[in-house]
């Protein structure tokens, strides 16, 4: 059973990708710690935290278009489930430390001796061990995306509301991360990593297989969403997405569809957070700000949503312009993001992927036209469905 | 489930139906009784409650007052779209509505009568005998040439039939058709009356229609609506006789 999905969803796309992928999960690590510093090809230490980063939002972006682009879901929250995978990772980093805090307290964290605590709330118990950060990082974005997707597709709230409350959601976890009583370092949050599984996060060894466990993490998830995107559950998330009550005539639970792939998404941006935070080294409520769930979206739409690699290549591109530009003209990045949203909404409904798929599939079809056309003398067939967003079509596994 | 009595031996019995919109009645103390295997037609102007009624029987509106059994014994009331689907009734709109996105095959693979749960639909692999049944209602619904295009490329006729086929595939005990011939040319409109009498001899069907040779071509027991309301019943020429309905409609 299992086999068949699997097999169902590594067509030769798939393959590509998934090798593109795990060779960069093995090239840059091997080019960073086995080429000599000041060697042409080497990725310099500093870029690959860097890099990993952003392995870390193509995986948020690809789990937030299995939701938007296949189902029609514009979860406006998606940050929330990464912050909270994050704060999962971060809570077990922060055991690491042990008693080489500040206030050298083996018992508490630091932030937790300066807020006067005598004890370890009873929620932080269990996160010295991996397994059981492990398990967290999964479950909790996990039941959350759950219980809000149980409540709300049950109660048949889509469109713009489903938008707006998606954004309360995290909004809300902003404010309660917020507080210092949380128990989760308040505004600074969590910090001042030292350890992860018995290696030092600041290594280069570890920073290198931290990257190398992003590109994995991005590869499974891959294959996780063309399973799905490529079975009957798939076409039926397409089917909810252009004619949800037509999927209720027809017999489905659109709300049990719909909370599926919710929950699914949630917890591939739960482990995508818990792998971010080690390689930026902090997690705080910031993470759950609104604007960070909005970005999510740009980068989906600007790389091709409804289409598996769009997201991917939506969140790296994105990224690494932000990085050159903030570095070069700071205080513009907004606008320059804000118009890209614009552009890309008004010239590429489909995003860069889209695009260029559809118009390949034009440049294919001309071809094979015109050289039966040649033959036959029969004029060449107008090309089919003019982009625009209402009739996107999912280019699955691409 | 009680069995209910009036109900005893009917596919579908409607008693007394009222539903308001904002004081509305789009259906006033409406009543309905159809027979397994029977195929009924359903005319009346426009707001005389016939897509109400259709989305009182499927689920999609509730109904403020009155009855409504499905096979003599399963209350409709209760349940929702999908409940009701699965028990056997299909329904086709008045505007064709197919997957545009998907191909053709994958529209009638959709709607196939299968297991719906997410789990099953996630690890679903087609059997030989769905691939037959499959291929055998393209066949019926002519568009076996057309079974990798998408739905979004098909003619207005086209995707009609796209959307009878996908009843087909449903396999439902009850069908009910709004409107199929609506904006057809008359070749296919008679094409699409073989069609649903094909299809009613296998399952009960309920069509609405305001085209009269349509229905003349159906050959079927009439129902007139009118204001909510059921204003006559018998066979096309026996309605068409009928001073009241005259009045409400034919004779405009």
């Amino acid at each position: 059973m299992i086999t068949t999905a699997l097999f169902r969803a590594l067509d030769k796309k798939a393959i590509w990708v998934v090798s593109a992928i795990l060779l960069v999960a093995i090239l840059v690590p091997l080019s960073n710690l086995v080429l000599p510093v000041g060697h042409p090809l080497r990725v310099p230490n500093y870029l690959v935290p860097l890099l990993g980063k952003y392995l870390t939002y193509a995986t948020l972006a690809l789990a937030l278009d299995l939701v938007w682009g296949y189902c029609g879901i514009l979860s406006l929250g998606h940050g929330a489930f990464f912050a909270l995978g994050g704060y999962a990772m971060g809570m077990y980093l922060m055991r690491q430390i042990g008693d080489r805090g500040v206030y050298a307290n083996p018992e508490l964290p630091d932030f937790m001796v300066f807020l006067n605590y005598d004890a370890l709330p009873w929620y932080w118990l269990g996160f010295d061990q991996f397994w059981f950060a492990l398990i967290m990082i999964a479950l909790v974005p996990g039941l959350l995306a759950f219980v809000f997707g149980w409540f709300a597709f049950r109660s048949r709230v889509t469109g713009v509301y489903l938008s707006i409350i998606s954004q309360a959601m995290t909004y809300a976890l902003l404010l309660a991360f917020f507080r210092n009583d949380m128990g989760f370092g308040g505004n600074n949050g969590l910090t001042d990593f030292k350890d992860i599984l018995g290696v030092s996060v600041q290594a280069d060894t570890t920073r290198a297989g931290l990257f190398a466990a992003s590109a994995v993490l991005l590869a499974i998830c891959f294959i996780l969403c063309a399973s799905i995107v490529n079975s009957k559950l798939g076409k039926v998330m397409v089917g909810v997405r252009d004619a949800e009550s037509r999927m209720r005539f027809l017999g489905y639970r659109v709300e049990n569809v719909k909370t599926f792939a919710f929950t699914v998404s949630g917890i591939m941006a739960g482990f995508a957070g818990a792998l971010y935070v080690p390689q930026v080294g902090i997690i705080n409520p910031g993470e759950f700000s609104p604007a960070n769930s909005i970005e999510v979206v740009i980068w989906t739409a600007v790389g091709g949503r409804g289409t598996l690699v769009g997201p991917i290549i939506g969140a790296i591109t994105v990224n690494a312009g932000k990085s050159w530009f903030t570095g070069v003209l700071p205080e513009y990045w907004l606008f320059a993001l804000g118009g890209l949203f614009v552009f890309v909404t008004m010239f590429l409904p489909k995003g860069i992927v889209g695009t260029a798929a559809s118009g390949w599939r034009a440049l294919r079809a001309r071809s094979i036209s015109s050289s039966a056309s040649e033959g036959s003398g029969v004029k060449p067939d107008k090309p089919q469905n003019p982009a625009s967003p209402a009739n996107m079509q999912p280019e699955a596994g691409e | 489930m009680a069995e209910h009595k009036e109900a005893r031996g009917s596919l579908l019995y409607l008693d007394g139906v009222t539903v308001s919109f904002d004081g509305f009645r789009a259906l006033n103390a409406l009543s309905l009784v159809l027979a397994p295997g029977e195929m009924r037609a359903i005319i009346g102007p426009n707001g005389a409650g016939k897509t109400t009624m259709m989305d009182i029987i499927t689920g999609k509106t509730k109904a403020d007052e009155g009855e409504v059994y499905f096979n003599g014994d399963t209350d409709l009331r209760t349940m929702d779209e999908a409940q009701i689907a699965n028990l056997g009734i299909g329904r086709k709109f008045q505007k064709p509505t197919v997957f545009e996105s998907h191909t053709v095959w994958d529209n009638l693979n959709l709607a196939l009568k299968k297991d719906r749960r997410v789990f099953s639909t996630l690890f679903y692999d087609p059997s030989a005998e769905d691939v037959a049944r499959l291929t055998e209602i393209l066949e019926t619904i002519r568009l076996a040439d057309r079974r990798d295009e998408l739905a979004a490329g098909l003619s207005h006729g086209q995707k009609q039939w796209l959307e009878i086929g996908m009843l087909l595939a449903q396999d439902p005990k009850l069908l009910l058709v709004d409107e199929p011939a609506a904006g057809m040319t008359d070749a296919e409109t008679e094409e699409t009356a073989k069609l649903l009498k094909e299809i009613a001899k296998t399952r009960s069907v309920v069509v609405v229609e305001h085209d009269m040779s349509f229905i003349r071509d159906l050959g079927v027991k009439v129902t007139v609506l009118a204001e909510g309301s059921v204003l006559a019943e018998g066979s096309l020429d026996q309605v068409s006789a009928n001073e009241q309905v005259i009045e409400s409609y034919l004779g405009r």
